[in-house]
């Protein structure tokens, strides 16, 4: 009964073998091309990436030169993002803070789906007292407040963007780990996994081949909307000192400089907000596409 | 239509906010702490206190000590004050205020538990009631601050009836003597006071009700105030004075406060102050030449406060005229560096309590220093973390400011005294200790200031143990109907003599 | 059914066990001694601080701490703040019913829009109406909620007048008027949740849409609003409850910064007033109260199930 705790698919079915000469991967990625939001999302994150990578050769100008005869300048031909409160050019600040916000968006959820869905696909299949015992903790850890636990480990850690990253990833795993859980907890339940395990299949290659395929368009939806809560989480933490240490940029740094001047230079906020918006629309269209390319079930209708 | 009346709706929503005029909203930029005279520590709630308590003495707008709950004092000897009490005055449970209750009030600030006040009038040994309007207050040693710790908490009387009855809950519900007095408080939403009919000096109080309103998004207090739902606020941006400025029917008055904004260096606290920086003084000196206080202050306040070398303001009769700062000399500074023999770019860690003003102010002087060849890493902390790493040694140098005290002493000693409870840089020198002790009991006012000349000349100019950048402003805005504030640079809102049209 | 519902409140007791061992142990790896907050200006007598640190139990061993602590917590006596010395229960039955009404008020705007949304989107998937209802959803999640918060002041109050800037009237004090001061801040806390919600209904509506029963019931020539709301939508709805019941979790205890902005005395920002001030007793009495809320929510996610989706009961 306890299976219905943490159920997520409402689907009810479960990967069914099929016979089709096509590999199941180039199926999956002729969906995805098909799917014309999806590779205009890709498109727009591999664009971020390169942003990223590319910013000392992209940037106009030096991110960390200050200016002081340009302070608060409005966008011009010069300065195409105007300049903020010290003078500095917005355009490459957007640039190279698109390094520390792409990392903490995702790198931090990328190990918060290595903490969370192992831990949850444990839980489900193992059953028993360590669901009980896995359980519990992520329940107790998802009702501490997201700042008090944040601050408590990134001070811990020490201030740096690398700790906040570690610290958002610990934080955002146990949604995941409730996710995964209550996934396993319905495959365990069917018979189709109970004649798998009676074929003598390990533990692990029923996580691997039968849970995890299942489990992953609603987690691509939870990741592709944490991507856009960790960027943000990094902008709160680093408006408590525990993220990107000026006067390097990140998106979120920038928005809390910005707070202090949003009626006198909107430009300040409007930038890095532009950013965090289209790299969390991009991710949200990438998933769509990925979901619907990895979904057994999504042939056209 | 249904529009029309939505609007209406909305309007009359609007304008029930309005409608209690006869009160005064003031917007205060955090929520107090407890409501206690002996056990409150926080700024923001002496301003609330300015309504609730009144004390011995207080400070005008020169900063001169006048008299309040006192009429006069005198010294018998250079360790023994006469106090003299006004008479008639009731607290607000109708009890009298006479040489008893202040003789209580005084040693409740001495022996109660958790106390704050105990260091503030450490010096005194002994209070005794001459006549029930005369007390008679007995010192360990003279003090030449002692009078100026009597202008603050520790000079507040409290009726020893009710403070006997409720105790360590005093604070949820004070009983003193001043104008008004505390209706409710609800935690981190609003502290209401008003009128009390007994108070002595009620020909001043014109405003019935008084109601305090913490804030702490500075642009949503401005907005509150634009809007009308507050006639007051307690301080507000820099950046924000030109709004208000142009706003016709809105007054902003900006004035000095008692305060300072510093950089303390890590002399000699732990292994961190194991660095060519916090060994030569012309590491130092070369760090302070670098900065350009001026700049800072145009690019970051709008060019609002006032630049300074030193811990005592312009106002004070204490500032020492002679001492400025040196001005801005990147080639001296490198001069210097090079004498000192250090590598150059040299490493520096300076700790930024995090607010977003400081920040900046930390960015402008890494971009700054950077040119006379200093490396300088800032280490953002949330404010408690730094206290704290301030407190252990865990730093180089430390952005941080001071409140202020009307006494230079309270400036100055607990930084620079090798004995200083909050010279956290651990800076040492028995000449500076010597005359920081002389100037705490020297009571002749000219020759104090230049006492004050010369530990400056040691402490900072040569041994440059901490750099001083400026003094920031009280800048209180207010609708154009309030009308009688004085300004005081100690940045209290005194309800005596306000007015609301 | 008697048996399960005893059974997951039993597990209630270790979550809470487990967390109070956790936020002492967090509360350990905070920097910032809560001596040196507490005696501000202060603090540089070491008389003071050896005075707070002894009345606060600061100077006793942490285990000693932890079971003076625990020995209180169940008796309910979660003692007092050591801020403002308001016994800490008190603050939190006052700070509740305020962040409660902000939490309903935010949870039904983005259950209104949210919801609609999805379905919406998933209807008319890939054509002009789904891009704009997920460029506009994304928008409210990627929007940090201090930036529309300021901008909405700005615009209703300070431009407009029509609404109070900041502030908050009970609503037994009156309604309009309470209504009036959370209607901007239920705005912005709802606004972000309308996205996420959004996206899952679509996400769970696209997998119902596909499935053999729906088709079946399309084939049977069921009239398309009645495939989508009476068998689509069922089944779709059992994610959102998840994730609404997890969301509105976090409205509780999370709405700090819309909390901060609109300067509403929530929950939120006792907690964020306590972690910053070092009120350890705060911090400990309001995070075991959303954890107490957090588990009865799920609890409660989980009979929803069952009234969603009858199939479960028998499971």
């Amino acid at each position: 009964m306890s299976a219905m705790s943490d159920d997520r698919s409402g689907s009810g079915g479960l990967n069914r073998p099929r016979s089709n000469s096509d590999s199941p991967g180039r199926r999956a990625l002729r969906r995805f091309l098909r799917h014309r939001l999806a590779v205009f999302g890709l498109v727009v994150v591999v664009l971020f990436l390169l942003a990223a990578l590319l910013a000392p050769w992209l940037s106009p100008a030096d991110p960390l030169q200050t200016s002081w005869t340009a302070i608060r300048k409005p966008p011009s031909a010069a300065h195409w993002f105007g300049t903020d409160e010290n003078g500095r050019d917005v355009l490459s600040r957007v640039l190279h803070g698109a390094r520390a916000s792409m990392a903490a968006g995702v790198l931090s959820v990328t190990v918060a789906l290595l903490i969370g869905v192992p831990i949850g696909v444990l839980a489900g299949l193992a059953g028993g007292w360590v669901d009980a015992v896995i359980a519990r903790v992520a329940d107790a850890m998802l009702s501490v407040p997201f700042l008090i636990l944040a601050i408590a480990l990134a001070a811990f850690l020490g201030p740096a963007l690398e700790n906040a990253m570690l610290a958002i990833a610990i934080t955002a795993s146990p949604i995941f780990v409730r996710l995964a859980r209550g996934m396993a907890l319905e495959a365990r339940a069917t018979d189709w996994l109970e004649a798998a395990r009676a074929l003598g299949n390990p533990p692990w290659r029923l996580g691997l081949v039968h849970v995890l395929p299942n489990i992953v368009p609603p987690l691509l939806v939870q990741a592709t909307l944490s991507i856009a809560e960790a960027i943000i989480a990094e902008a709160s933490l680093s408006f408590l000192g525990l993220g990107q240490q000026p006067p390097a940029p990140s998106w979120g740094s920038m928005l809390n400089s910005a707070q202090r001047f949003l009626t006198q230079a909107p430009w300040l906020a409007v930038f890095p907000g532009l950013a965090i918006f289209l790299v969390v629309l991009a991710f949200n269209l990438v998933g769509d596409g990925l979901r619907d390319a990895l979904d057994p079930r999504g042939e056209r209708r | 239509m249904i529009r029309r009346t939505l609007l209406a709706a909305l309007a009359s929503v609007a304008f029930a906010g309005a409608a209690q005029a006869q009160s005064l909203r003031i917007g205060l930029r955090e929520d107090p702490d407890i409501l206690d005279p002996t056990l409150a520590r926080t700024f923001v709630g002496r301003i609330v206190f300015a309504t609730l308590c009144d004390k011995l003495f207080d400070i005008n707008e020169k900063l001169e000590i006048v008299p309040q709950l006192a009429t006069g004092y005198a010294w018998e000897d250079p360790k023994t004050l006469r106090i003299t009490l006004r008479e008639g005055v009731r607290f607000h449970d109708g009890e009298a205020m006479d040489a008893e209750a202040v003789r209580y009030s005084l040693n409740r600030h001495m022996t109660m538990q958790g106390s704050f006040r105990r260091s503030e009038i450490g010096a005194m040994e002994a209070v005794e009631v001459v006549d029930p309007k005369t007390i008679r207050i007995r010192l360990k040693a003279p003090s030449s601050p002692f009078l100026s710790q009597l202008t603050d908490r520790a000079g507040m009387v409290v009726s020893p009836k009710a403070a006997e009855a409720t105790g360590r809950n005093f604070g949820n519900a004070p009983v003193c003597a001043g104008p008004y007095r505390l209706v409710e408080r609800v935690a981190q939403d609003r502290i209401v006071v008003e009128r009390f009919d007994g108070y002595w000096d009620a020909a001043r109080i014109h405003i019935p009700r008084i109601t305090f309103l913490p804030i702490p998004d500075s642009t949503v207090r401005l907005a509150n105030l634009q809007s009308g739902a507050l006639e007051m606020v307690q301080t507000i941006e820099p950046d924000d004075m030109k709004a208000v400025q142009g706003n016709r029917r809105l007054r902003v008055v900006a004035y000095d406060e008692l305060g300072y904004q510093s950089i303390t260096f890590n002399i000699g606290n732990g292994p961190r102050a194991n660095t060519a920086f916090s060994r030569d003084p012309r590491v130092r000196a070369a760090f302070e030449l670098a900065i350009d206080r001026d700049a800072v202050n145009q690019v970051v306040f709008e060019g609002a406060f006032t630049p300074t070398a030193q811990p005592v303001p312009p106002a004070n009769p204490y500032h020492a005229p002679g001492f400025r700062p040196e001005g801005r000399d990147v080639a001296r500074a490198r001069a210097l560096l090079r004498e000192a023999g250090v590598a150059t770019p040299v490493p520096v860690e300076m700790t930024v309590p995090n607010n977003p003003d400081l920040r900046q102010v930390g960015e402008v002087i890494q971009a700054m220093v950077q040119e006379a060849g200093f490396a300088l890493k800032l280490n953002t902390m949330e404010f408690a973390s730094s206290l704290q790493a301030a407190n252990r040694g865990e730093f180089e140098t430390y952005l941080v400011a001071w409140s202020g005290r009307v006494d230079p002493d309270g400036n100055t000693w607990t930084f620079m005294h090798s004995q200083g409870g909050q010279n956290d840089g651990k800076y040492s020198n028995p000449e500076v200790d010597r005359l920081l002790d002389e100037a705490r009991v020297e009571t002749d006012v000219a020759a104090r200031r230049a006492l004050y000349g010369r530990i400056f000349e040691i402490a900072l100019r040569q041994d440059r143990s901490r750099v001083f950048l400026w003094h920031r402003k009280n800048i209180v805005a207010h609708t154009a109907r309030l009308s009688g504030f004085v300004p005081v640079a100690d940045g209290l809102i005194r309800p005596q003599g306000l007015r609301l049209n | 059914m008697l048996g399960w519902l005893l059974r997951r409140i039993g597990q209630i007791v270790p979550t809470l066990l487990i967390l109070s061992v956790l936020i002492f142990g967090l509360q350990q790896l905070m920097p910032g001694d809560p001596a040196l907050i507490l005696a501000g200006e202060e603090r540089g007598d070491p008389q003071v601080l050896a005075q707070i640190r002894a009345e606060l139990r600061l100077d006793r061993p942490l285990p000693e701490q932890y079971l003076h602590w625990v020995g209180r917590a169940v008796q309910g006596d979660f003692g007092f703040s050591w801020r403002i010395r308001e016994p800490v229960a008190a603050l939190i039955l006052e700070k509740l019913p305020v962040t409660f009404q902000l939490a309903v008020m935010a949870f039904v705007i983005a259950l209104l829009i949210g919801i609609p949304a999805g379905i919406v989107s998933a209807v008319r998937r890939d054509r002009p109406t789904d891009w704009l209802v997920n460029g506009v959803a994304l928008f409210g999640i990627s929007m940090p909620n201090f930036w529309l918060g300021i901008m909405m002041i700005l615009l209703f109050s300070v431009q407009l007048g029509w609404l109070p800037p900041s502030g908050y009237v009970p609503l037994s004090e009156d309604p309009v008027q309470s209504l009036a001061t959370t209607i901007m801040p239920a705005f912005v806390l709802g606004s972000g949740i309308a996205g996420v919600l959004m996206r899952h209904t679509r996400a769970a509506m696209l997998g119902a849409l596909a499935q053999d029963y729906v088709r079946t019931a399309r084939a049977k020539g069921l009239a398309e609003r009645a495939v989508v709301g009476r068998h689509a939508l069922r089944n779709a709805l059992i994610p959102v409850v998840t994730l609404g019941t997890i969301e509105f979790g976090r409205l509780l205890a999370g709405a700090v910064l819309t909390e901060q902005i609109f300067t509403i005395p929530g929950f939120g920002k006792l907690i964020v007033d306590a972690v910053f001030n070092r009120d350890y007793p705060v911090v400990q009495g309001v995070v075991m109260a959303t954890a107490l809320i957090f588990v009865g929510l799920s609890l409660v996610a989980d009979l929803l199930y069952m009234a969603v989706n009858p199939r479960l009961r028998a499971g």
